[in-house]
């Protein structure tokens, strides 16, 4: 545990110290915002009911984006440790192996909370607004903690396996993508039937349906266990690969 | 001649169809520096894994201070450091804080004042607080050998530690590496550099086609070939010779 900490500490120093991931991973997520909410947001809201708050209603996309970005750079830094001969240093010295793992994937989700509390501090400027209780809110934290987790087992993988940087970074784009093609920014009715199909039913439209219901007071119907059974689930399948990987590994 | 610190008996590996290693046997004693010799793909940082408890052999056994490196790899960990063909010096760390998080690791106490002692004793008491990134190749390669020397371990693991310095550089580190023999420690070295051997090495043993075909002494291994064939040559100066007198006059007429 002591030594998961020491680790964990040198990575949040990397993170840190690197404008390259605080602008992509902390940044990017803001700078996307502002671009929906002041670029297509006014077109987007004229298929909205009236009197939705544009800024409420894409914030859970942004989000989801914003975890995406941070743990894609989990796997660079798991690859560039393992590149370097940092694992294999670290393997043939008398500390619990997993140690070197767990603060990895520690690192990952506080990077990804940071860059969380960042998004809504910028939205609560530009005019996010909510009534959520403190139940709600917990529920919100739980979700997006989740997702987080289960993001990270995610990245884990092609950060231990990848041969090249690119393909330790290849993660990053569809997990990216992914909330475009949902009912994330823009409401589901207008599109393509196939599309419609696929955005309906992705993974991450129930947990951005979820978390939208919860900071808007809203109830979240079946919505909050389909997104639990999605994270918990993708959690689990990664979890169980991303171990096997590290311990063919070591 | 001090006790046997490194065991390894038929010691065996491959990778698919690939016999890497295919009956490896070899005894170092304490004190000693110990060069593997070998080309590319020969198998040293085969071993070297084996030994560091990285990977698990196919079979036959070896022992470090006694302790299996399969059956008892903590105890193991507990009396080797690696140094690896790439440097593992993290870049983004300064020189003192990436010999503080091993000393941390190590649970070595006055972490701090051990990593200073050591950045000096390296010559690298001015880059203290500087990021290891922006060490040059010998400087990287002297701050990763000071890191393994954290926690006094009894063996170093020391894998092609030249490969890709320049001649200076690769003095450096020699320098170092005697150093650290006169202290008692043990060190396993893997290299290409047939001259890199000759200047460190008390037991040179040549890794060819998955065996050790020969272990000995420098001189006992020049016994085994023909004897010396006497021949009056011109002593013509090695590149290397050349390299370091022009360098040498260069630094003088700076002065």
């Amino acid at each position: 545990m002591k030594n998961t900490l020491i680790l964990f500490l040198r990575l949040m120093k990397h993170i840190q110290r690197s404008p390259e991931t605080i602008m992509s991973a902390m940044v990017q997520p803001i700078l996307i915002m502002l671009l929906f909410v002041y670029v297509f947001g006014g077109a987007i809201k004229a298929s909205l009911p009236d009197g939705v708050n544009y800024v409420n209603f894409q914030l859970p996309g942004i989000l989801v984006m914003a975890i995406a970005y941070n743990t894609s750079y989990t796997a660079l830094r798991m690859f560039s440790d393992k590149g370097k001969g940092i694992f294999n240093r670290l393997n043939s010295m008398p500390i619990n192996r997993s140690s070197t793992l767990w603060a990895h994937v520690f690192a990952s989700i506080v990077s990804s909370l940071l860059s969380l509390a960042m998004v809504f501090a910028a939205a609560f400027i530009i005019g996010f607004r909510s009534n959520a209780n403190i139940l709600e809110w917990l529920a919100v934290a739980g979700i997006l903690a989740t997702l987080s987790l289960a993001l990270t087992w995610v990245a884990v993988i092609p950060g231990l396996i990848a041969k090249t940087t690119d393909g330790a970074s290849f993660l990053a784009f569809p997990l990216v993508f992914l909330p475009l093609f949902s009912s994330a920014f823009a409401p589901t009715e207008t599109m393509p039937a196939a599309l419609r199909i696929f955005a309906e039913n992705q993974p991450l439209t129930p947990i951005v349906e979820t978390v939208r219901s919860l900071i808007n007071c809203e109830p979240t119907g079946n919505d909050i266990w389909i997104a639990l059974a999605w994270c918990v689930g993708i959690m689990v399948v990664a979890w169980i690969f991303a171990m096997r990987v590290y311990k063919r590994q070591t | 001649m001090g006790d046997i610190v490194i065991q390894v008996n038929d010691l065996r590996k491959s990778f698919k169809a690939n016999h890497v290693l295919k009956s490896v046997s070899f005894e170092i004693r304490r004190g000693e520096i110990f060069a593997l010799l070998g080309s590319n793909g020969a198998g040293k940082t085969t071993i070297v894994n084996i030994l560091s408890t990285l990977m698990k052999p196919d079979g036959g056994n070896a022992s470090i201070c006694n302790y299996d490196v399969v059956h008892q790899p903590e105890k193991v960990r507990q009396s080797i450091s690696l140094t690896g063909q790439y440097a593992a010096v993290d870049g983004i760390l300064t020189g003192l804080e990436n010999l503080v998080l091993i000393a941390k690791l190590r649970c070595v106490k006055n972490s701090n004042a051990v990593a200073v002692n050591l950045l000096k004793r390296f010559g690298l008491g001015e880059a203290t607080d500087k990021r290891a990134a922006v060490y040059s190749g010998g400087m990287t390669r002297r701050l990763d050998i000071a890191m393994s020397l954290i926690g006094n371990p009894d063996v170093i693991f020391l894998d092609e530690p030249t490969t890709g310095l320049d001649p200076e550089a690769r003095i450096e580190v020699w320098k170092t590496v005697k150093e650290l023999s006169n202290s008692g420690t043990t060190i396993l070295l893997t290299t290409q550099h047939l001259e890199e051997a000759e200047q460190l090495a008390d037991k040179i043993a040549i890794l060819h086609g998955g065996n050790i075909i020969a272990n000995g002494t420098l001189d006992e291994l020049k016994k085994l070939f023909p004897p010396v064939k006497k021949e009056y040559i011109e002593k013509q100066p090695t590149l290397e010779e050349i390299f370091f007198a022009i360098i040498g006059a260069g630094k003088a007429e700076a002065q």
